[in-house]
């Protein structure tokens, strides 16, 4: 389907803080031009491994290979060094910054010469929206404007656009889609399309598999720190996904035990203790 | 939320310019406090009379504001960068009596009283600068702690060297030409000194790229240093820059008044972040401006000063200005969230 060689891959990384283990054995790939999704509940150890990812956090064990070489994150800067990038839900854009003075924060474009040098407001303007206009987000024509007075798909696309300007390779998406509206969602899976359709390798971490099946070229379940399952795209069906996410109780099962409670509780809903099931989202 | 993010239509040439007047406007941090600004220059105008408008009149309130306002610019940065500063209250007497006594107790040339004066200032604000970058502890807490720390010494060694709380000095002609002169007889040359500063900040904040770093700092502590911005080097270099501009001060009051008092000072702490906040400073962080902390400055010294020209009860000048600061963060607030909001109304239309 796609032998590119990964640009980014983890083989056998464990990761434990003190006595705890928190990843086990994870052996990952992402290729450049392909999505892989990683699906986890809540605590399944998602942002541990996007740390890792991150170079936030070095492996007990195991290895981390950038286009098949070994190699070992100094630090975040390292990563990004190397391109890596970790968008986090708007992270990256400050709201009350205009969106030429955002994109650009740490990287300002300069005229004038020595001490002199003065920020170019109309250049980094220009490029900012240019950036965030080509990937299709065509409302954004004034670079003065507020980042706040953004949409959150808007915030969470120029985060992606910032990114990609500054040459990622691989993006890494933490939960992008979360605290979004149906539509915006949509937009921001349609940025997801479009860093993917310029070759970039996206790692895109989800709980919502709707959103994930969108755009997934790879998925990787993820369950109390290891790899529960890992498929490519037609393989699965969402409700197997999402039973696996859950932890193996199916979506059924549960059903069934709401009605049960409810025959015997005179039409009650059970109340979450009661229930005893982990809440698939 | 409702508006769609991509449309296919709409290129850039077709906005209606006129349309963003009041959306461009509203984003300057400064719109509120230039109202303000103009409200109690009117006010002050019709009431305080030809007093408050001839020369003498406005020199005593612009003596006010260039003293206030060497101080207020660095705390308006500091604020903006998300810190705030209170040490600078125990700073401006710690530097007039180190001036005074290195120049005026052992004779030593004033220039070297000078020097050691502004190197105080730029020793409490790196020591300030130091405590906020290695500790969690808010900037609030350890300021008041490195004020009460300076305010300490500087009470106990003016009163073990010099033997009382009050030191004079009597500055050469060209020491005292430049930072203690009156122009035209009553207008501090303090004054020209603040246009310095104002000149100078106004640079750092809005034209050099420092000045986004600032910004950023404020915005979001942390994807500021994710984006690679010196974070502890630029705290540490605006806590020296505040540290600095009240030693200043100091050294301007000295010359200007010629004797140092150990209790001098403490009124500049709450006046400067008044001016700052009416000026538009969000008190947070991560927005205001030169030119709002230059009005809000001005709006300050007005009532303050001007209380006197009318036939008011002085003490209503204090009653005024707390109105000024709820009204001017009131007004603040609402003209943020036009700036906010109202581009994405705009959009939504288009």
């Amino acid at each position: 389907m796609n032998d590119k060689p990964a640009i980014l891959e983890l083989r056998n990384v464990n990761k434990s803080f003190g006595p705890i283990d928190v990843l086990h054995d994870i052996s990952l790939r992402v290729r450049a031009g392909e999505v892989l999704c990683l699906l986890g509940d809540n605590g399944a150890g998602k942002s541990t491994l996007i740390k890792t990812l991150a170079g936030v956090h070095k492996p007990t064990s195991g290895e981390i290979l950038m286009d098949g070489q070994s190699v070992t994150f100094v630090g975040p800067s390292d990563a990004q060094g190397r391109g890596i990038a970790t968008v986090h839900q708007f992270g990256g854009t400050f709201p009350l910054m205009s969106i030429g003075r955002s994109f650009f924060v740490g990287v300002e474009p300069t005229k004038g010469w020595g001490p002199f040098k003065i920020y170019d407001r109309k250049r980094a303007n220009e490029i900012a929206v240019k950036a965030v206009r080509d990937f299709g987000i065509t409302r954004i024509d004034d670079g003065d404007r507020l980042v706040g007075g953004l949409s959150g798909g808007e915030r969470q696309s120029l985060a992606i656009a910032r990114a990609v300007h500054f040459g990622a390779r691989v993006l890494i998406l933490d939960e992008p889609t979360a605290a979004l509206g149906v539509k915006q969602a949509s937009h921001v899976l349609r940025i997801v399309n479009e860093a993917k359709r310029r070759g970039l390798a996206v790692v895109f971490i989800t709980h919502q598999v709707m959103h994930a099946m969108a755009v997934g070229d790879h998925f990787a379940v993820l369950i109390r720190g290891a790899i529960a399952a890992d498929f490519r795209k037609g393989e699965r069906t969402r409700e197997e996904i999402t039973d696996l996410m859950a932890g193996g109780e199916t979506m059924a099962d549960l059903e069934a035990q709401v009605d049960g409670y409810m025959e015997t509780h005179a039409g009650h809903p059970p109340s979450l203790p009661a229930l005893e099931a982990p809440a698939a989202h | 939320m409702a508006h769609p993010v991509v449309s296919t239509s709409a290129p850039a040439a077709d906005q209606p310019q006129s349309g963003l007047a009041l959306g461009r406007l509203a984003r300057r941090p400064e719109s509120g406090s230039f109202l303000g600004l103009v409200a109690v220059l009117l006010f002050f105008g019709v009431f305080g009379g030809s007093g408050f408008l001839s020369a003498a009149g406005t020199a005593s309130w612009l003596n006010i504001a260039s003293e206030i306002g060497i101080i207020a610019l660095p705390i308006g940065l500091l604020m903006i960068a998300g810190e705030l500063d209170i040490s600078v209250g125990a700073v401006i007497p710690a530097a007039s009596l180190t001036a005074a006594i290195v120049s005026g107790h052992y004779g030593l040339p004033d220039w070297l009283g000078i020097t050691a004066a502004l190197g105080l200032g730029l020793a409490v604000g790196f020591l300030n600068g130091l405590f906020v970058t290695r500790t969690t502890i808010p900037s609030l807490i350890i300021t008041i702690g490195t004020m009460f720390g300076t305010m300490g010494l500087t009470l106990g060694l003016t009163v073990k060297i010099a033997g009382s709380t009050g030191v004079s000095l009597v500055p050469g002609p060209i020491v005292k030409e430049i930072f203690g002169d009156y122009l035209g007889g009553m207008f501090q040359v303090t004054i020209l000194w603040w246009v310095v500063f104002v000149v100078g900040l106004f640079w750092l904040l809005h034209i050099s790229p420092i000045g986004n770093w600032i910004y950023a700092l404020g915005g979001d502590k942390e994807s500021a240093r994710n984006a690679g911005i010196p974070t502890k080097r630029l705290t540490i270099g605006l806590f020296m820059l505040s540290g600095f501009s009240a030693a200043f001060v100091g050294v301007s009051e000295v010359m200007v008044y010629q004797s140092a008092q150990v209790l001098a000072g403490q009124s500049f702490i709450f006046n400067s972040i008044m001016c700052v906040v009416i000026g538009g400073v969000l008190l947070t962080g991560g927005f205001g401006s030169i030119v709002g902390i230059v009005f809000g400055t001005l709006t300050f010294s007005i009532v303050n000063q001007g209380i006197y020209f009318t036939s008011l009860d002085p003490n209503v000048g204090s009653v005024i200005i707390g109105a000024l600061l709820l009204i001017a963060v009131l007004t603040n607030d609402t003209f943020r969230q036009m700036a906010l909001s109202y581009s994405s109304k705009k959009g939504g239309q288009s």
